[in-house]
C-alpha cells in the first residue's frame, strides 16, 4: 500500500478558510496551486506539509495557558529586583546614597553604575548604554540603581529609599531643538538668536547628550545619490514637493519584559529572558560582565509579543545577572508597564521631505528624499534605522535617479529603535501619499500610476537592491478588483472614501549586526533510533510561529508528522546561533538552514536503506512516517526502522544546516542597509467613513494582498497579515508616544488605557489575499510576512480620508482633531472667497490649487554632507561609489 | 497583620495567609502557583489577568485576595482537565493565538460569554472581548473561533 500521507496528515490540518463572508470563496486565495517542489537532489515530491494550514506546534500550550513566559519562572531562594530610574530628563548624577536601602529588612544587595561600568549597545558603532547610569542620566526612566530583596515589596521599599542628587542639564525635546542646540555644526552658538532651546549660562558640552556622534546632538547624518537627480528633474513634466510627519509609537507587547538570572553550581551564569535576540544578549552580557561567553548561557523564553521591542540587550538583563553573581541566588525582574514604555525602542518620529519629478504618464524621473529622525536618548539600532528611512523607496516603482539624505538626532526621550517595519513605514507613508497627490495632479488613475511603473522582477534597483520574485502587480489587481476600487474611487458620497497604497519589505537583513562572515542561521538535527527527531536552533518564537516553521520544513523533507518533532530553540548552550527574530528573517534564513539539515538527514537515511535493501536511492522516498520504494510501494519500512538502519551504518545520526545570505550587490558606504535575499510585496485598499462634524475616521474594511513567495503555512501567514493590518491601523489612527513639553519630556500616558490601541471594537474587517510567486532564495520559495503587510495600511487610510472629505492629512496618526482642523480651514476659506491662500498646504508646490491639509509646513535647514555618489547599474555602475576625485573632476 | 482566607481554586479548597493589601493576581501567581493569569498592566486595562470569580469574569489585578475569601476562583488551569473545552478547541483549530499571552484571559471571557449567550452575534463577541487587548492577531481569528463554537454545537445536535 502506498502510505496515504496526505490523508493521514489531514487529520492534523485545520480549516484555513475561516471565513464567514463571502461564504463560498475563502479569504485566502492563491494565484497558483501548490506545485511540486523540486528537491535539491533532482527528485520531485508533492508537498505534504508545506502549504497546508497546520496548527501551530505550540497552539495547545497557548489555549491551555501553559506556555511558560519569563515571569512565570520561579526558582528556589529567588530574589526580586527593582530598578530605580531617573525622574529627570537630563542631568549629571552628583551623588547616590544607598545606605538607607542597604540597611532595610529583606534587602540582599544594592548596586549602582560602579558595579557595571562597561558600556554596550546593539550596534558596534553605538556602544553608548550602561546597565546603570555612571555619571549622567539622559532621559526620564534611565536606570540609576538596583535592589535585590527577598520579595517584591521589600525591593520596592528599598528602591524608594535610595537617594540621588542631580545637577540638571539643558533638555533637548525635539528634532528642531537638537539641530539647533549649541555645538551642532553650522548652527549659531547662541540658541536664543536661532530660536533654539533656551537655558542661560551653559557651556556647549552641557547641551550634548552624548560625547560621540557626528556633531552636537546629531547622532548620524547620511547622504547618498544614485544617478543624477538634478538631471532627472530636468526631464520631468511635473515636479512636486511634499512634507510629512510620522509620529513615534511603541510596540506595546502584552508581556512586560522580564528576566531571571541564576548562577549554577559550577559558577556558570544562566539568564532566561523575554528577548528576540538571545545571541546579541549573550554577546553583550559577556562584554558587560567581563566574563567568557562560554560561562554564560542565555535562554530566550517564549516572547509574549515582541514586534521589535525586545531586540536590544536591556539594562535589566545585565542587572539581574550581576545581582545573581553577587548574591549567589537567582534574581528575577519584571518591568512594570510604565517601565516598558520608557524602555521603548519603538517607531522613530520622522519628519520627511520628498521631491519627485515625473513624466506625464507618471513615470518617475528622479526622487530626492530627506528624513529627520528623533532618536531619543541612545543609539540603539538608530544608525540602521536612519538608512532604512531611505533604503526601500526604490524596490516598488522604478526610480532611475535617487538621492537620500537622512539625519538622526539625540533627544532626552526614551530611545527609538526597530518596530515592525523598522524605519520603513514612515517613508512608505510619505511616498504613497505623495504619489497619490502626483497622480491627481497629472490626472492619472492611482492604480495606473503605480502598476505601470513597477520595478521588474529579478532586477537591480538604482541603489543596488537585488529584487527577486515580484508579485506586486498581482497584489494590486487583487485588491483593486475585490474592493471595486475603480467604481468607488472619487465616486463615493461625501464622508466616505477609498484609498490605495503599496509597499515592500525585507525577508531578513542581508548583513549581520556585527561584521563577520559566518552563517546567519544554524540548525542542528538529531534523529533518535526510536524515530524521534529533535531540531535545535537559536531562533526564538515571538508568536510569529518560527518554532512551527522549523517543524513543518523538517517534517516535509523527512516525511513525518510535524507534531512528532521536538523543537528546542533559543538556548545559547544547546542551539546553534541564529541571529534573532528581527528584520523578518526567520522563515527565510532559519527555514533554509532547516531545509539543509533535513535534506542531509534524509540523504543519510536513503543511502543506508538503499545499500541495505539494494534499491537505487533515486527510487526511495520518505512520506507519511515511512520510507518506501516509489516503484514498488508495497516495500516500505517505518521511519524509525530507517533511522536504525542508518545508525547501524553511519553511527549516531545528527546533521547540521546553515544559511548565509548572498553577498550584496552594492559596495558603497551605506550599502549594508537594505539588501535582503528576497522582498515581499503588498497592496492594500482601505475604505473609510469620516464624520465631517467630529473628524472621527472609521476604517470599515481593508483589502490586502501579500506576495509571500510561498506560504509555508497559509493559516499562520493569514494571522501575520491580519496582525500587521491591525498594528498599521493603530498607527494610522491613534497610537502615539506623546510627551509633556516644557523641558520635562515625561511620557503623557504610559498606560495601556490611555495609550490608545485598537480593541475588538475599533478593528476593521480584513480581506486577505495571498499571492504566491516563489522566490528562488526562500525555502520552498517562501518570503516574509511578519512586517510588510503593516506598511501600506497608514497611507491607504490617509488616501481614503482624502477621497472621503477632500482634505489631506499629512501627519500620522490621523486623529479627529487633525481632520477637523483641515475641514474647518477649508470651510472657512469657502465662506471667504476673498482669501487668496490655498489650503495652507505644503507651501512648496506652486501653480496649482492645493487641497487643504493638516501637516508640517517645512523641514529644518541642514547643511548636508557631500553625498556618496553611485552610478546606477544601467549606467555602467559597479555598485561601488564614485571616487571623490572623479566626482570633482566631472563637476 | 496577616489574615487567613479560604477559597476554592479550580474546585480545590485552599487556605492561606495573606496581607490585607495583597492583590489576588499576585497571590494566585506567587503563592498558589497558578500561572495562567498574566500580568499585563496591573490596573485593569488589558484583561490578561482575567479569572472567573463565582463564574463571572474579574480582573484579578483589581481585587484584593481577601475579597476572594469564601469564594470560588476558576482559572484556565481548572477549565480543562486533560481535555479542551469547546472554546479552547475552537481557538486551537482556528490558530487564533500567536504569542498567546492574552489567551488565558480571552478563553475565560469567551467562556463567560457563551455561558450567558450561547448564540452570540459578531457584535456580541466584539463587545464581550473589548476589554481583552491582543497585539498580535487583529482579533479576527479569535472572534471567528468563538462564533464557530456555537455553529459547531448546533451542527452536532
Amino acid at each position: 500500500m502506498i502510505p496515504s500521507a496526505v490523508a493521514e496528515i489531514a487529520g492534523f490540518c485545520m480549516q484555513v478558510t475561516r471565513t464567514r463572508d463571502p461564504p463560498k470563496s475563502g479569504r485566502i486565495t492563491a494565484t497558483k496551486p501548490y506545485p511540486v517542489h523540486l528537491m535539491k537532489n533532482g527528485s520531485s515530491k508533492h508537498l505534504e506539509v508545506v502549504g497546508k494550514p497546520f496548527r501551530k506546534v505550540d497552539a495547545s500550550a497557548k489555549v491551555t495557558g501553559q506556555t511558560k513566559f519569563a515571569d512565570d519562572i520561579v526558582l528556589p531562594r529567588m530574589l526580586y529586583c527593582k530598578i530605580l530610574r531617573s525622574h529627570v530628563p537630563h542631568a549629571l548624577i552628583r551623588k547616590i546614597d544607598t545606605s538607607k536601602a542597604v540597611a532595610m529588612p529583606g534587602v540582599v544587595a544594592v548596586i549602582t553604575g560602579k558595579s557595571l561600568p562597561i558600556p554596550y549597545g546593539i550596534l558596534p558603532v553605538s556602544q553608548d548604554e550602561h546597565a546603570l547610569c555612571l555619571d549622567k542620566v539622559r532621559m526620564i526612566g534611565d536606570p540609576v540603581a538596583a535592589v535585590a530583596a527577598i520579595d517584591e515589596d521589600a525591593a520596592f521599599e528599598a528602591m524608594n529609599a535610595i537617594e540621588v542628587e542631580y545637577d540638571p542639564l539643558p533638555v533637548i525635546s525635539s528634532i528642531q531643538d537638537a539641530l539647533r542646540s549649541p555645538g551642532s555644526a553650522h548652527m549659531d552658538d547662541n540658541p536664543s538668536r536661532t530660536g533654539g532651546p533656551q537655558l542661560a549660562g551653559e557651556n556647549k558640552e552641557a547641551w550634548r547628550i552624548h560625547g560621540y556622534g557626528d556633531h552636537g546632538n546629531v547622532h548620524k547624518m547620511v547622504a547618498l545619490e544614485f544617478g543624477d537627480v538634478e538631471e532627472g528633474f530636468k526631464q520631468a513634466d511635473l515636479i512636486r514637493e511634499d512634507v510629512f510627519f510620522y509620529e513615534g509609537n511603541t510596540h506595546l507587547p502584552m508581556e512586560q519584559h522580564a528576566a531571571v538570572a541564576q548562577v549554577d553550581g559550577d559558577g556558570k551564569l544562566c539568564l532566561w529572558s523575554s528577548t528576540q535576540t538571545p545571541h546579541y544578549v549573550h554577546r553583550a552580557l559577556a562584554k558587560v560582565l567581563e566574563m567568557p561567553a562560554s560561562r554564560i548561557r542565555v535562554i530566550a523564553t517564549p516572547n509574549g509579543g515582541g514586534f521589535g521591542g525586545k531586540s536590544d540587550p536591556f539594562p535589566h538583563e545585565m542587572i539581574v545577572s550581576k545581582l545573581a553573581l553577587l548574591t549567589g541566588r537567582p534574581v528575577k525582574v519584571t518591568l512594570t508597564r510604565e517601565e516598558v514604555f520608557y524602555c521603548h525602542r519603538g517607531r522613530h518620529p520622522v519628519l520627511m521631505w520628498v521631491k519627485t519629478g515625473a513624466k506625464k504618464d507618471g513615470a518617475i524621473t528622479a526622487m530626492h528624499f530627506r528624513s529627520f529622525l528623533d532618536g531619543g536618548a541612545y543609539g540603539s539600532y538608530g544608525v540602521a534605522s536612519t538608512y532604512y528611512t531611505g533604503a526601500l523607496q526604490t524596490v516598488t516603482y522604478k526610480i532611475p535617479n535617487y538621492k537620500f539624505e537622512g539625519v538622526r538626532v539625540f533627544t532626552n526621550k526614551p530611545p527609538c529603535g526597530p518596530k515592525r517595519g523598522h524605519g520603513t513605514p514612515q517613508p512608505r507613508y510619505a511616498l504613497e501619499v505623495h504619489l497619490d497627490k502626483i497622480a491627481e495632479q497629472l490626472r492619472l488613475d492611482p492604480v495606473a500610476i503605480r502598476k505601470n511603473h513597477l520595478v521588474e522582477p529579478y532586477s537591480l534597483t538604482s541603489n543596488y537592491l537585488r529584487v527577486g520574485s515580484m508579485g506586486l502587480a498581482a497584489c494590486i489587481d487583487k485588491v483593486v478588483t475585490a474592493s471595486d476600487f475603480k467604481n468607488k474611487f472619487r465616486n463615493l458620497p461625501y464622508g466616505k472614501g477609498i484609498g490605495l497604497a503599496c509597499a515592500s519589505y525585507l525577508s531578513g537583513a542581508g548583513l549581520p549586526i556585527y561584521w563577520n562572515h559566518m552563517p546567519h542561521s544554524g540548525v542542528q538535527l538529531r534523529l533518535d533510533r526510536q524515530g524521534g527527531v529533535c531540531v535545535m536552533c537559536g531562533s526564538i518564537d515571538i508568536g510569529q510561529g518560527s518554532d512551527s516553521v522549523l517543524a513543518y520544513i523538517i517534517a516535509e523533507v523527512l516525511g513525518i508528522d510535524p507534531f512528532d518533532i521536538r523543537v528546542l530553540t533559543a538556548d545559547t548552550d544547546l542551539t546553534p546561533v541564529d541571529l534573532g527574530s528581527y528584520s523578518s528573517r526567520v522563515t527565510l534564513m532559519t527555514g533554509n538552514a532547516a531545509l539543509e539539515a533535513a535534506e542531509r538527514a534524509r540523504d543519510l537515511l536513503i543511502r543506508a536503506v538503499s545499500e541495505k535493501m539494494n534499491i537505487p536511492a533515486t527510487r526511495l522516498s520518505l512520506s507519511g512516517g515511512r520510507l518506501f520504494d516509489v516503484e514498488n510501494p508495497e516495500t516500505s519500512i517505518s521511519f524509525a526502522e530507517a533511522v536504525q538502519i542508518a545508525e547501524a551504518r553511519f553511527g549516531t545520526i545528527g546533521t547540521v544546516g546553515s544559511y548565509t545570505p548572498p553577498p550584496s550587490a552594492g559596495k558603497y558606504k551605506g550599502a549594508g542597509v537594505g539588501p535582503s535575499p528576497a522582498y515581499s510585496y503588498d497592496a492594500a485598499v482601505a475604505e473609510v467613513e469620516v464624520d465631517p462634524r467630529t473628524g472621527i475616521v472609521r476604517v470599515e474594511r481593508i483589502w490586502i494582498a501579500h506576495d509571500i513567495g510561498r506560504a509555508i503555512n497559509p493559516a499562520l501567514t493569514l494571522g501575520q497579515v491580519e496582525g500587521s493590518v491591525y498594528m498599521g491601523l493603530g498607527e494610522a489612527l491613534m497610537e502615539e508616544m506623546s510627551y509633556r513639553t516644557n523641558r520635562n519630556v515625561v511620557h503623557k500616558f504610559p498606560s495601556l488605557l490611555e495609550y490608545k490601541s485598537p480593541t475588538t471594537l475599533e478593528m476593521c474587517d480584513v480581506k486577505t489575499f495571498l499571492i504566491e510567486d516563489p522566490d528562488p532564495n526562500g525555502p520552498f520559495g517562501a518570503k516574509e510576512v511578519g512586517q510588510g503587510p503593516l506598511l501600506p495600511v497608514p497611507p491607504a487610510i490617509a488616501n481614503a480620508v482624502y477621497d472621503a472629505v477632500q482634505v489631506r492629512i499629512d501627519e500620522v496618526p490621523i486623529t479627529p482633531d487633525k481632520v477637523l482642523s483641515a475641514i474647518q480651514k477649508r470651510d472657512e476659506k469657502q465662506e471667504d472667497e476673498g482669501e487668496s491662500a490655498n489650503g495652507g498646504g505644503t507651501g512648496i508646490t506652486r501653480g496649482v490649487e492645493e487641497p487643504h491639509r493638516y501637516g508640517p509646513k517645512s523641514v529644518p535647514e541642514v547643511d548636508w554632507p557631500e553625498p556618496v555618489r553611485v552610478k546606477p547599474p544601467w549606467d555602467g555602475g559597479t555598485g561601488k561609489e564614485i571616487l571623490r576625485e572623479a566626482v570633482h573632476a566631472r563637476e | 497583620m496577616r489574615k487567613q482566607i479560604t477559597l476554592r481554586l479550580n474546585d480545590e479548597p485552599r487556605t492561606l495567609e495573606v496581607q490585607p493589601n495583597d492583590i489576588l493576581l499576585d497571590v494566585l501567581r506567587e503563592k498558589l502557583g497558578v500561572k495562567s493569569p498574566k500580568i499585563g498592566c496591573e490596573r485593569g486595562d488589558c484583561g490578561a489577568c482575567t479569572i472567573l470569580l463565582d463564574g463571572k469574569t474579574v480582573r484579578s489585578c483589581l481585587i484584593l485576595a481577601i475579597e476572594a475569601d469564601g469564594h470560588e476562583v476558576m482559572t484556565v488551569e481548572g477549565l480543562s482537565r486533560g481535555s479542551l473545552t469547546p472554546v479552547q478547541q475552537a481557538l486551537l483549530e482556528h490558530n487564533s493565538f500567536q504569542c498567546g499571552f492574552c489567551a488565558p484571559g480571552v478563553v475565560l471571557a469567551a467562556t463567560e460569554l457563551l455561558g450567558d449567550n450561547p448564540h452570540p452575534t459578531e457584535q456580541d463577541v466584539k463587545e464581550a472581548l473589548s476589554g481583552n487587548l491582543c497585539r498580535c492577531t487583529g482579533y479576527q481569528s479569535i472572534i471567528e473561533a468563538i462564533i464557530d463554537v456555537q455553529e459547531k454545537a448546533s451542527k452536532s445536535l
